[in-house]
């Protein structure tokens, strides 16, 4: 008996019966060969449009199913799901995409219409060659790779911990707490930064289920959902940790400098000790300080040595070298944050020309109690301001640098200001373009920043610059804009400038998405599952995001999707088990030469060669099904399940024959 | 100057965007996020009518009028400052050539003296090939500053007695090929 | 070295000891700069106000003239820097623009495939000459001569790519490898108002003010600029701007040709230092014959 097709027409609501004649693209899939039944329904996934294919497949009218609706990332596996429910094998069904490549794209009902014929005849006559696939399982260790220490990470290694599962938590820095820990005050509460970010860090340093390894990278990433293989590289601190107490005789006699001492308030500004064996800040995790190879005497010049002399527990080691620890996870959390935009390359600002120009990382550790100026807000001399600007929107809303909005610089621009007013007796300005205060609590901040006495000027600034036209801007900072609500252009002369950088895709970040097989978009960040339904989980098994590795955002959005990606992990944790995917691909091994062309291709390192039997062999868990090695190898000795030779042939014969 | 009164719906020409969109230089018009760089970076602007932030928001709002009367495109002097600074990249100083075409195709020239000088200089290309400074600043003179004249002396004088006024156009020798090109940019049509 | 030169219209008239500053110094420094045979005029801003193929055309010639020599084509004045780039680049940018001006050149015989490269004289100065052979070549060094560095608009904008919009350097350079001082000169790209010196004076002569004050602040003796309109208006129009901002400024302009000629110790007569307005001031003379 031949096969028997059935094929289902979504309407996508008015998504595809919109630009494509439904009953027109019925009548032409009923004439084609194979086709036993024809079915339209307004909504193909939901429950009724789901019944529709169990009852024709549980009452034996079909064999073989096709579904002409969106794309296979939205729901091939919703109606495998129905074939499995079914008793019918989920890959003779195959999916015609006819939302995204048809109805979304073209303007033309009739040439919509006509491509979504072909692509149909296409799939049917796909369907006639589909095989029954096993899928498999494997199972999921339960410890979880997170990589950052920043709130992201702390928070998701926490949640995980508590739950009782283990966790290797890998911090580039010295110390953990990332951007977070040099703010004095969040938005919009205006709690204290360190109050509650230190007892997390703490938790961290202490907790039993997670191992912390600061100062370290990853260096590679092999294996799969469940079963990754991790190498992370320890670099050299110089200073051992099992002996180090943090007593901190080592920087206060080290005569290295890390920042200068001889500088300006503003060359100087710091959070930890300004000498080459440092603390990043006195509340770091782990507590043990760090030699700064570039700064630092001994290395440098050979002689010195003052910190080995001084520390009576015999801690410093200058012979210290990287090390590398090897270890396996199930899932790993991608938590590396951002960086900070850096304005120099916006000549017209002059920042790192113009004295008293700062970026808003430099004001917020200047804001910080702990950090070199106490918490004062100073101008480079010494002296207090009496005048401060804050511009929004550098390197953000901009081609020339970042095309996306940062979300948080709006925010704490009013923190800023709220703080200038606080300390100082400085009048503030606040350039903007937009005021986004979009968050819980937001816009009730910027009304009290309005009762403050904050001043706004909607506008971008055009530039700050020491040309100084009248006696009263000596000495300042002219900033130029127009005042877009007033409709005039102004020169206003202030005494500091913040510029609200942009938050950049960590550095790096391509480098840890490579390694995790995860892509990233034209802005540099992560692209996520799915905007809305999967924003924390990537398209990689195991792999997820959080934080700005995703796209900019606060410490709310990041603290909540922290939580979110350790609740997915915990799911697949708690599953014990897996199902991968069965579409991969096979080598026959009598055909293969031993050639190994395929193994070096293989973007999944899927692919092994056997001395004994001198052939190439795939691990399926590993492989992805992409084709790759299927058109390289040339003795044809490798086929692509779901995707064999016989199945392509079928879908471009379908294709060229369809009218 | 825009009317001091409530502004009906009637009186304004929506169709003005779509018209400077399809302008050379015009298209990316329609993403102004009214910032105010441009305005803020302009030498001149302080001067004109309306700054050009504000010109875009009238070209969108339909101000056709308010647009072509401004002494706006008139007072930029192609210094490409905003051009280069737009974060939308905006080509702003091609936008203000394709008002001023505009504004010459529409006759909505009287009292705009940059109008009288550009005219004299294209007529001065197409007719020798070079431009001639000296013919240039005196048919300038008569058209648009006659009262005014004694004003230019004191300069004129200066670069004529240093030798930098040649009293003499420059006639390009193969003249009759930029006309034969001109003649032909004109069957085709401006862009 | 050699070129295809464009000099401009002005560069011919108003800005004549321009070019006599050129022709001095371009031997000394391995420049070879043929003159395109009957070039035009590129259009300038003003042809462009009022058609905008047709300037295209006027400008396409010249590059069509150009293109057989297969050399970058080197020309001293900002405006027809822009104009012969702009072209060039919307040659490249829009196909309908490029067919339009394929079609009429060809009407006058001629045809442009978009191969040459338009270049001004500080960048070939800056990059193909270098500060370091100058620097080697000068003959009275000019210490102690604090210079403003004028770069106006149309040499950094819309961006060509060899200097910053904002900040731009390669004069600045320049001038220190004759031994000078470039100041710190915020107003270095600021516009000097260009051809509204002739429709729009009071602002034009406002705009040259803020440059000129700018300049003096910065202790600066002379002002060097590269641009025909740019040393017209701060030189032949400075005892018009002291009239109108009550003020008494009294700071040559000298193009930075004519600089580097001096330093190269050539005769003030082949540099056409006699044709500034504004007189070599008592200290700039001091120090260049102390030099």
């Amino acid at each position: 008996m031949p096969e028997r097709v059935g094929v289902y027409i979504c309407h996508c609501g008015s998504n595809i019966a919109g630009k494509i004649d439904i009953e027109k693209l019925a009548g032409f899939a009923e004439k084609l060969d194979n086709v036993a039944l024809v079915r339209d329904y307004k909504f193909m996934c939901s429950d009724p449009g789901q019944n529709l294919i169990q009852s024709d497949l549980e009452a034996g009218l079909i064999d073989r199913v096709v579904v002409a609706s969106c794309s296979p990332l939205m729901h091939e596996n919703t109606f495998r799901k129905v074939c499995e429910r079914s008793g019918v094998n989920p890959y003779l069904f195959t999916m015609t995409n006819i939302r995204e490549q048809c109805s979304w794209v073209h303007i033309d009902e009739a040439s919509s219409t006509e491509k979504a014929m072909d692509l149909l005849a296409a799939s049917v006559r796909r369907a006639v060659y589909l095989e029954p696939l096993e899928k498999r399982e494997v199972a999921i260790n339960p410890r979880t790779l997170v990589i950052g220490g920043g709130i992201a990470g702390i928070q998701a290694a926490l949640d995980l911990a508590e739950a009782g599962k283990e966790v290797v938590l890998v911090e580039r820095e010295p110390s953990i707490g990332g951007h977070m820990a040099k703010f004095d005050k969040t938005f919009p509460t205006l709690d204290c930064a360190a109050c509650i970010l230190t007892p997390r860090m703490v938790q961290i340093g202490q907790h039993a289920n997670i191992h912390l390894m600061s100062y370290a990278e990853v260096e590679e990433i092999n294996g799969y959902v469940g079963n990754f293989n991790i190498k992370v590289r320890q670099k050299a601190r110089y200073v051992d940790a099992d002996l180090c107490n943090g007593c901190g005789m080592c920087w206060e006699k080290c005569p290295g400098t890390r920042v200068p001492r001889k500088g300006n308030v503003h060359e100087k500004l710091s959070l930890g000790p300004t000498s080459s064996i440092y603390m990043p800040f006195m509340q770091a995790i782990p507590a043990i300080p760090v030699i700064d190879r570039e700064s630092c005497l001994y290395f440098q010049k050979g002689k010195c040595r003052i910190c080995e002399q001084v520390c009576e527990r015999n801690a410093i080691n200058y012979d210290m070298e990287d090390s590398f620890e090897e270890f396996e996870v199930g899932n790993i959390i991608i938590a590396t944050g951002f960086q900070p935009f850096d304005p120099s390359v916006i000549k017209r600002y002059g920042y790192g020309t113009l004295p008293n120009v700062l970026t808003s990382v430099e004001f917020e550790i200047m804001n910080c109690a702990s950090g070199s100026t106490g918490g004062k807000i100073l101008k480079a001399d010494g002296t207090e301001p009496k005048s401060i600007g804050i511009v929004h929107c550098v390197g953000s809303r901009d081609k020339h640098y970042h095309e996306y909005c940062s979300r948080v610089c709006c925010m704490y621009a009013l923190k800023f200001a709220h703080l200038i007013k606080e300390k100082t007796d400085a009048e503030v300005y606040n350039f903007y373009i937009d005021l986004r205060c979009f968050g819980k609590g937001y816009e009730e901040f910027y009304d009290r920043l309005l009762g403050e006495d904050v001043r706004f000027i909607r506008g971008k600034v055009g530039e700050i610059s020491r040309w100084v036209a009248e006696e009263d801007e000596k000495d300042q900072l002219i900033v130029r804009v127009e005042d877009t609500l007033v409709g005039a252009v102004r020169r206003i002369p202030l005494d500091m400038v913040v510029l609200c950088t942009a938050l950049e895709k960590q550095d790096g970040l391509d480098r840890v998405a490579k390694m995790c097989s995860v892509s990233v978009g034209k802005d540099g960040f992560i692209i996520e599952k799915h905007p809305k339904l999967g924003p924390v989980s990537t398209a990689t098994d195991g792999v997820f995001i959080v934080g700005v590795a995703q796209s900019p955002k606060d410490i709310p959005d990041t603290v909540a999707q922290a939580s979110a990606a350790s609740s997915a992990v915990l799911s697949m944790i708690t599953r014990e088990k897996i199902e991968i995917e069965a579409a991969t691909a096979e080598i026959i091994e009598e055909k293969c030469s031993g050639c190994r062309i395929c193994n070096n291709l293989c973007p999944y390192l899927a692919i092994n060669f056997d001395e004994e039997k001198k052939v190439s062999i795939i691990n399926e868990a590993l492989c992805k099904g992409c084709g790759t090695c299927v058109a390289a190898c040339p003795s044809n000795a490798i086929t692509a399940k779901h995707f064999n030779d016989k199945q392509i042939f079928a879908e471009i014969e379908g294709l060229l024959s369809a009218r | 100057m825009l009317k001091k009164e409530i502004v009906y719906e009637s009186t304004l020409d929506h169709d003005f965007l779509e018209e400077i969109y399809s302008l050379p230089g015009g298209h990316e018009i329609k993403k102004c996020i009214q910032c105010g760089t441009c305005s803020g970076s302009c030498p001149t602007s302080h001067v004109m009518d309306h700054a050009p932030r504000k010109i875009f928001s009238l070209i969108r709002a339909g101000f056709r009028e308010e647009v072509l009367d401004s002494n706006t495109i008139w007072f930029c002097s192609s210094c490409y400052t905003c051009s280069v600074r737009c974060p939308k990249e905006i080509k702003i100083t091609d936008v203000m050539y394709a008002l001023k075409r505009l504004a010459i195709k529409e006759g909505k020239t009287k009292g705009k003296k940059a109008v009288v000088l550009s005219k004299n200089f294209v007529k001065l290309v197409n007719k020798y090939g070079r431009n001639h400074e000296t013919e240039l600043m005196t048919r300038y003179i008569i058209q648009a500053e006659l009262f005014n004249a004694f004003k230019f002396i004191p300069q004129g004088w200066k670069l004529f007695s240093k030798g930098r006024l040649p009293l003499f156009p420059h006639k390009i020798k193969n003249i009759d090929q930029l006309r034969k090109i001109l003649k032909k940019v004109d069957e085709l049509g401006e862009i | 070295m050699k070129y295809t030169y464009y000099p401009g219209c002005s560069v011919k008239a108003t800005a004549n000891l321009y070019q006599e500053s050129i022709d001095a110094i371009s031997p000394i420094l391995g420049l070879e700069l043929e003159e395109l045979e009957d070039w035009n005029c590129c259009g300038a801003t003003a042809y462009m106000s009022v058609k905008e193929l047709m300037s295209f055309a006027i400008s396409a010639r010249n590059l069509a003239l150009a293109e057989p020599f297969h050399r970058d084509v080197v020309t001293p004045c900002s405006a027809c820097y822009l104009v012969l780039n702009k072209t060039n680049q919307y040659f490249t940018e829009y196909p309908d623009l490029r067919k339009k001006l394929g079609q009429a050149l060809e009407a006058g015989g001629l045809s442009y495939s978009g191969n040459i490269r338009v270049r001004h004289i500080l960048d070939v100065l800056f990059n193909d000459v270098g500060p370091e052979k100058i620097s080697s070549l000068v003959k009275k060094r000019l210490d102690g001569l604090r210079v403003a560095p004028y770069y106006g608009c149309q040499i950094v904008r819309p961006e060509m790519g060899f200097d910053d919009p904002d900040d731009p350097q390669s004069m600045d350079r320049l001038i220190e490898s004759l031994g000078a001082t470039s100041v710190e000169y915020p107003l270095k790209t600021k516009c000097c108002g260009a051809s509204l010196m002739g429709t729009e004076e009071d602002l034009a002569l406002r705009l040259c003010c803020e440059l000129l004050t700018g300049a003096e602040s910065a202790g600066a003796h002379c002002i060097v600029t590269l641009c025909p309109l740019c040393q017209m208006n701060l030189d032949v129009y400075q005892s018009k701007v002291n009239r109108l901002c009550r003020m008494k400024h009294n700071i040559p302009v000298l193009y930075i040709t004519q600089l580097i000629g001096i330093a190269l110790g050539l005769p003030s007569k082949d540099l056409g230092l006699d044709k500034l307005a504004v007189k070599l001031t008592k200290p700039v003379k001091e120090i260049l014959q102390g030099a």
